[in-house]
């Protein structure tokens, strides 16, 4: 059904496709994995028909087609699902959805027919629970994206495009995102699925293609290989081991709660987390972790309950009286409210910590740019260039630069929200190498996750989150996945 | 090397299509007119740059915040009028400080309207914008003219062959970008018009900054009203009626993104000269005063057209 040959594409004189040859059918899955960077992106862009590929054929039905622009790729029935959400914040989930179709009657919308559709086509995709007259933007991420699949489905799609859908979706939404895939394979439908994790890819695909480096690297089924493989087939050479070990003997407490709690979003939540130590919390979507993130560094207010730092009972005001005692925020939406991306590295990198660069009243670029340098070469931030727009940079650079950012404002704890969201197995290798130096030098860190190898691999101790409460505490040592999804969705005995 | 880092460096918005676009002004002016050589036409057209260059400049300090400054047309027929009334019984000196702190305390409530109440800077200031006109009639519903000649000094004297003003208007603009790329606020300020929460979420008091941008263009719409008036010779309630246009047209030429987050000291320099050029163009060659709005507006349109199929790339 799909055919490309010899597809390539550069950017400013840089090949990153160097010929694509790639085949799909009708009611087949394949996943399309491969590093930031690799060029996984700008293929899906050529498909989707975001960009203009500059030579090789693309043929659907054996028929030569151009793909000139997003509407010539929709008329021939592929849809897309980016990773970057596209709808309109104020408008509700039926305009949403059936933007530029709505049913008319006279003339006028017809509003009834409209929402019954969007209702169904939210059934079909196994999402309910989402009220079609809700505006976009009071859902949350994850049922944003559930929107954002029943509208690819609104066009009876023959080709489906997923980009990293898993990247806010976790536990039944992605069942039910699968159940969905799944029937539309039945149907006869083409899914591309673009993922990171290799868990997700080996249970959904019936092949799994890797691009590396702009070209095909290797393409199995998943009887054929296993993740270690593919790992290797991404990154081109074996990565020993992708989590430290960890054997920290935790300090005494720098970051607790008791009993803290925030109306409609968590309630009476003890923590603590202790010097040389990285806890993880875990839940699905909505169970309040985020906001808990949010209230520890001040972003958001809480309603009862007690922070403390260092031991010391705190009533925190502002971001910037949270970073003073020494916290750290990396959001889970690095382009909503970790980086200002038209701004180059540098900018980015010393938003942070921009008084102590004064000297005079003026900003001391030379002391400025010594310490960012370093921390980009600590970090392996790449290019080095600190002056580029961080917007140029790969998922994974760009969470580098938040990292340095904070690293730059010398914390003593660290939270972390969705670290690796979007970023490839490599750059998480060096994340997680450098989350364990800096708890050895008595940083402790909190890392939330929706992965559950990453919430268990990389910690000490995982705390569960469910409806807003914190159901348990394990030692990573002991955990096992089964055990933090059960108590994560409440069946736990 | 240095070709790579002046674009990379986001501060140095001047691309080809305007240099171009400029070049080609002047050599026309230079070339097709007799008139436009003579020191009096450039001193002329650099006193006409004045008034827009500071209202431009302190727009684009509230324009890279993603506001706008609707009220500053209003803001120079007051500070004028007030400076211009004051001068009769105070000393000059303290009487234009008296019209430009006027100026101030307009952006301060602007500015606190909008980062502290959150209301929209549009609405907020083109409320301003009638509030602050009619007080300027409410001081004085006549024209105000100042008898001590001394007032007449920082708007129509020169030191060399630079008139006072001009130099004023370089300084302040080299102030600006000095605040704008080596200062802390000024880094600050152009990151919360590019993502306020991630600017928030760093520690950095957003509402106080962007308080600043708006008594900054207050300050500036202030100084421009004085100086205005001070060449003039005279001071009017209805002087400076859709004076907020020019400025903004100047920041938008330069560069400027309405959403925030960008724009520069350089290229809005060369907005407000490459405006006074098509002015004086216009005048030199007698067009009739309605087709040079009618070819100022189509300019303006081809300008900004040509910079973003370029920004494009």
């Amino acid at each position: 059904m799909l055919s490309l040959r010899g597809v390539r594409k550069a950017y400013s004189g840089v090949e990153v496709l160097h010929g694509i040859d790639f085949e799909a059918h009708g009611g087949e899955v394949v996943a399309i994995a491969g590093a930031n960077g690799a060029g996984k992106s700008t293929l899906i862009k050529i498909l989707c028909g975001a960009v203009a590929r500059d030579a090789g054929t693309i043929a659907v039905d054996g028929r030569e087609v151009a793909l000139g622009s997003p509407a010539a790729a929709a008329a021939l029935g592929i849809r897309t699902v980016h990773q970057e959400l596209t709808l309109v914040p104020q408008l509700s989930v039926t305009e949403n959805v059936l933007l530029g179709d709505l049913p008319k009657r006279g003339g006028l919308v017809d509003w009834p027919a409209a929402h019954e559709r969007t209702r169904a086509l939210l059934s079909r995709t196994g999402f309910t629970g989402v009220d079609p007259r809700t505006p976009a933007k009071r859902l949350s991420v994850a049922r944003q994206q559930m929107v954002e699949i029943a509208k690819a489905m609104a066009s009876e799609p023959r080709m489906l495009i997923l980009d990293e859908p898993s990247a806010v979706l976790a536990g039944d939404d992605l069942d039910q995102l699968f159940a969905l895939i799944r029937s539309l394979r039945a149907d006869g439908v083409l899914v591309l699925y673009v993922s990171h994790r290799l868990d997700e890819v080996m249970e959904i695909a019936d092949r799994i293609t890797v691009i590396k480096d702009g070209l095909i690297a290797a393409t199995s089924t998943p009887r054929e290989t296993n993740e270690e493989e593919i790992v290797r087939q991404m990154a081109g050479r074996r990565l020993e081991q992708i989590y430290p070990d960890r054997r920290e003997k935790p300090g005494r407490e720098l970051l607790g709660t008791t009993g803290l709690t925030r109306e409609g979003a968590f309630e009476e939540v003890s923590l603590s987390v202790c010097a040389g130590e990285v806890v993880g919390v875990f839940g699905l979507v909505g169970s309040g972790r985020t906001e808990l993130a949010e209230c520890l560094f001040a972003a958001a207010p809480h309603d009862a309950g007690e922070i403390r730092l260092a031991g010391r009972a705190v009533r925190l005001r502002s971001p910037k009286e949270a970073i003073a005692q020494g916290l750290a925020f990396v959001t889970e939406d690095r382009k909503g409210s970790g980086l200002v991306l038209d701004l180059s590295v540098r900018d980015n990198a010393a938003l942070a910590t921009l008084p102590r660069w004064r000297r005079h009243g003026l900003l001391d670029r030379k002391r400025q740019q010594a310490a960012i340098e370093d921390m980009n070469e600590r970090l392996d931030v790449r290019p080095r260039t600190t002056s580029k727009p961080v917007k140029q940079l790969s998922g994974g650079n760009q969470q580098k630069v938040v990292l340095a950012k904070w690293l730059l404002s010398r914390p003593k704890v660290l939270i972390l929200d969705e670290p690796t969201r979007g970023v490839d197995v490599a750059a998480r290798v060096d994340l997680y190498r450098e989350i364990d130096q800096l708890t050895r030098a008595g940083l402790g860190v909190l890392m939330i996750s929706s992965d559950l190898t990453e919430v268990i691999g990389a910690t000490d101790r995982v705390l569960v989150m469910h409806e807003g409460r914190l159901v348990a505490d394990v030692p990573s040592a002991e955990a096992d996945e089964e055990l933090l999804l059960a108590h994560s969705i409440g069946v736990a005995a | 090397m240095i070709v790579q880092r002046l674009r990379d460096d986001r501060s140095l918005l001047i691309n080809g299509s305007f240099v171009v676009a400029f070049v080609v002004l002047l050599i026309v002016a230079a070339t097709t007119t007799d008139s436009f050589m003579t020191d009096d036409n450039i001193t002329n057209l650099m006193k006409q740059s004045v008034t827009t260059g500071l209202l431009a400049l302190g727009m684009l300090m509230v324009i890279l915040t993603g506001g706008i400054d609707l009220s500053v047309g209003s803001v120079v027929a007051l500070a004028g009028i007030m400076a211009a009334g004051l001068s009769a019984d105070l000393p000059i000196p303290l009487a234009m400080a008296i019209g430009v702190a006027a100026g101030v305390a307009c952006g301060f409530v602007n500015g606190m309207l909008v980062a502290r109440f959150r209301l929209a800077p549009f609405v907020v200031t083109l409320a301003a914008l009638t509030t602050i006109r009619g007080l300027a009639y409410v001081y004085s519903e006549t024209p105000v003219t100042p008898t001590d000649i001394g007032f007449l000094w920082i708007g129509t004297e020169s030191i060399g062959p630079f008139p006072v003003a001009t130099l004023i208007v370089v300084a302040v603009f080299a102030l600006a970008w000095v605040f704008l790329t080596r200062t802390g606020a000024g880094r600050a300020i152009i990151a919360i018009g590019g993502n306020r929460e991630a600017v928030r979420l760093a520690g950095v008091n957003v509402p106080r900054h962007i308080l600043v941008t708006y008594m900054i263009s207050g300050f500036l719409a202030g100084l421009a009203g004085v100086i205005l008036a001070s060449r003039v010779g005279i001071a009017q309630p209805s002087v400076g009626v859709a004076f907020e246009l020019n400025a903004i047209a100047a920041c938008v030429i330069g560069g400027a993104s309405l959403a925030g987050g960008r724009g520069s000291v350089l290229g809005t320099l060369g907005g407000v000269v490459l405006l006074a050029l098509i002015d004086n163009l216009l005048t030199l060659y007698d067009v009739q005063s309605y087709w040079q709005q009618v070819l100022k507006g189509l300019i303006i349109v081809a300008v900004v057209l040509a910079r973003r199929t370029e920004d494009e790339r």
